[in-house]
């Protein structure tokens, strides 16, 4: 009965082995599990499990398979998380529909909408419908405006006494799919470190020469080590302002988790899109600018290449001589783009938008493109695959 | 094996899926992984396993430097090259210089031990991978003395992971895993209960109403969590402060007192008095 199971559990995308579900089958043996569901449950997890990001999948593939409903296996797949709707709505908040927000009497009338609207989304949402319904309107809206003021995650009193343990999916936000913290983001960083170990034996290794010259009784042996390139070069560029307002919190994750983690970080920003020059503060952004051209010849091509932008924009910016909405620029973005990455091969674009979304922005193709496809989204997942493509 | 069943004791509240992590652990003889938010008793659980169970605990805390050899044994070569320039006769015997590890201990033990495996991501990424052999099979080969050591008992294994470093999957495997969650409403107040047990009910429940209010708080670095908890109630009770002075009215208007405990972060304070001043400002009373 359990080997249907544990192909669900393959099908479903994790990486149980066959070595967990002899385990499973021993414990359930010695009788661990006979009382009932619940217990089998636990021990099926504490077996089968081993990340907690796979939790979540893993009581929705054992509710689906002990109610058979295999149907929902199919829809595991295209869950949207909560978040990404979020941003989304935030997104689609327009300049004019901020200064309407004003119009509407400012922030007091909006708090009070906003709790309005969330106590009927709460109802819908228990009536058993997702709430991409209402998403895009004002609650989303506030929310946009004033991230900091506004919780919207309050409904944690709703009763669930009847629902079974594994329909409770309180894992549901350690799916690794979901936008990251700093310490997820470091553990992803520390990837680049490790490759940066290897190289020729030509440092004399102290504490093992001493060591084997014990071992040898007395006589000398020199051991050497290869050199420690654990510091890892990164250059990394942040898109900041405009759009990337509502992506602020997970940029300074990401900016925060590469400062500690690279003892080599240059970071750089700029507005949009990379023109002639780039800044290092945004308070002095139109003063103190360094120019594209200097960085590049500075900075050597083994320094890897990170940018950071949602890549979100009018695509003349990207392609026009004079497209930069904050000033004249000379040469189009696409071209300085283009000589960037002629001196540093090893590039990425993290985009902190939801991927699905990419292909409904012009600009985000038109970076893709100039990126030769190494654009990555601002998740843990997309991390990994970005840190890949650097090495 | 089964009359001895970890359930808990009376000073640390199990949930039923972590005993059943831990009962199964205990009688397939197989490690248990246990992870979790940071101070939410991972390391405590090896503790009141040992304890429950009447058995004896080795801990062996990893830290960055550590190499899983440590844990086995280390030979002390720096002391017989000494020896033998002093012409001490130990030196003819490399076992005088064989210094046993945490391991080593918990395999020699008389009565099955727990072996307390501390932070395991702490240590090099290698790690893991080379205690595989001494997890799986509970022996390991002394290369100086040509002496195979087998554990006379398979200890109870205990690991602890914050998570800082991914584990290798060979690792994965081979243990049975927890994910400690953080502790709902119910479950909090037992726990509390049980180190608190004269605390008064309103007190209680107005310092876990404050403090689950504090953790809803959006964008903190840290959230506080069961240790800060107790930490802070300690502190109430030293202060003597009375259950009303933590209602405070409205929601969140009230700063709750002696938050230091709570947050140990400048930015989380500074954040939660603007988010409290903000919403004085738009509630006023």
């Amino acid at each position: 009965m359990l080997i249907p199971f544990f192909y669900m559990l393959r099908e479903g995308g994790m990486k149980t082995s066959i070595t967990e579900l002899l385990t499973l089958l021993d414990a359930m043996k010695t009788g661990l599990a006979g009382q009932s569901v619940d217990d089998f449950y636990y021990l099926a997890r504490a077996s089968l499990v081993k990340d907690e990001a796979h939790l979540d999948r893993f009581d929705r593939i054992f509710g689906a398979y002990f109610k058979g409903v295999e149907d929902s296996l199919a829809d595991l797949m295209q869950e949207i998380p909560d978040d990404w709707l979020r941003h989304q709505a935030e997104l689609m908040l327009s300049e004019e529909e901020r200064q309407q927000i004003e119009a509407m009497g400012g922030f007091e009338a909006l708090m009070d909408a906003l709790k309005e609207r969330l106590d009927e989304q709460d109802e819908r949402h228990e009536g058993g419908n997702r709430w991409i319904g209402t998403a895009g309107t004002s609650p989303f809206g506030a929310y946009g405006y004033n991230p900091e003021g506004v919780r919207m995650g309050q409904q944690e009193s709703r009763n669930r006494s009847a629902v079974k343990v594994w329909d409770k999916r309180d894992y549901r936000n350690l799916d690794d799919s979901i936008e990251l913290g700093t310490r997820n983001i470091k553990v992803a960083l520390r990837r680049l470190r490790k490759f940066a170990r290897e190289g020729a034996a030509d440092q004399l290794d102290l504490d093992d020469t001493i060591d084997k010259t014990a071992r040898n009784a007395g006589l000398l042996d020199i051991r050497m080590v290869p050199e420690r390139h654990n510091a890892v070069k990164v250059l990394l560029c942040l898109d900041i302002g405009g759009s990337m307002d509502d992506h602020v919190r997970i940029c300074e994750e990401m900016f925060s988790a590469a400062r500690s983690e690279f003892k080599h970080l240059e970071y750089f920003y700029f507005h949009n899109f990379v023109y002639e020059s780039l800044w290092k503060d945004n308070r002095r952004r139109h003063s103190e600018k360094t120019p594209t051209l200097d960085i590049a010849h500075k900075y050597g091509s083994d320094y890897k290449l990170i940018f950071v932008g949602d890549a979100t924009m009018s695509p003349y910016e990207i392609v026009y001589a004079g497209g930069s909405v904050e000033h004249w620029n000379e040469e189009p973005g696409a071209v300085w783009i283009k000589r960037l990455l002629n001196t540093y091969p090893k590039a990425v674009w993290l985009n902190p938008e939801p991927k699905q979304r990419w292909d409904y922005t012009p600009s985000t193709k038109l970076v893709r493109e100039l990126m030769e496809d190494r654009m990555y989204p601002l998740t843990i997942a997309g991390l990994d695959d970005a840190i890949r493509a650097l090495h | 094996m089964t009359d001895n069943r970890f359930t808990g004791t009376s000073s640390y509240i199990a949930t039923d899926d972590l005993t059943m992590a831990v009962n199964a652990a205990v009688t397939l003889e197989r490690p248990i992984l246990v992870k979790g938010e940071p101070g939410t008793g991972k390391t405590q659980l090896a503790i009141e396993v040992a304890r429950s169970l009447g058995r004896p605990l080795h801990e062996w805390h990893i830290k960055s430097t550590t190499k899983a050899q440590q844990g086995l044994y280390e030979y002390d070569a720096v002391a017989r090259l000494r020896d033998s320039q002093l012409g001490d006769d130990r030196v003819h015997d490399i076992g005088n210089y064989i210094v046993r590890g945490k391991v080593w201990e918990a395999f020699e033990s008389e009565e099955q031990p727990v072996l307390l495996i501390d932070e395991i991501d702490k240590a090099d990424i290698e790690f893991p991978n080379d205690l595989l052999r001494e997890l799986d099979r509970m022996e390991f080969y002394v290369y100086e003395t040509k002496k195979l050591i087998t554990a006379r008992h398979r200890p109870i294994i205990v690991i602890t992971s914050n998570n800082e470093k991914e584990l290798p999957d060979a690792f994965l495997r081979r243990c049975f895993f927890h994910y400690i969650k953080f502790p709902d409403k119910d479950t909090m107040a037992a726990i509390v209960d049980v180190h608190f047990p004269n605390l008064k009910k309103d007190l209680l429940r107005e310092a876990l109403d404050a403090f689950y209010k504090v953790r809803d708080v959006r964008g903190l670095k840290k959230k506080p969590s069961t240790s800060e908890l107790l930490d802070w109630i300690k502190l109430l009770l030293a202060e003597d402060i009375p259950p009303d002075v933590l209602r405070g009215g409205d929601a969140r208007s009230a700063i709750p007192p002696l938050y230091g405990a709570l947050l140990k972060n400048e930015q989380d304070v500074h954040l939660f008095e603007q988010l409290v001043f903000l919403d004085r400002r738009t509630n006023p009373q």
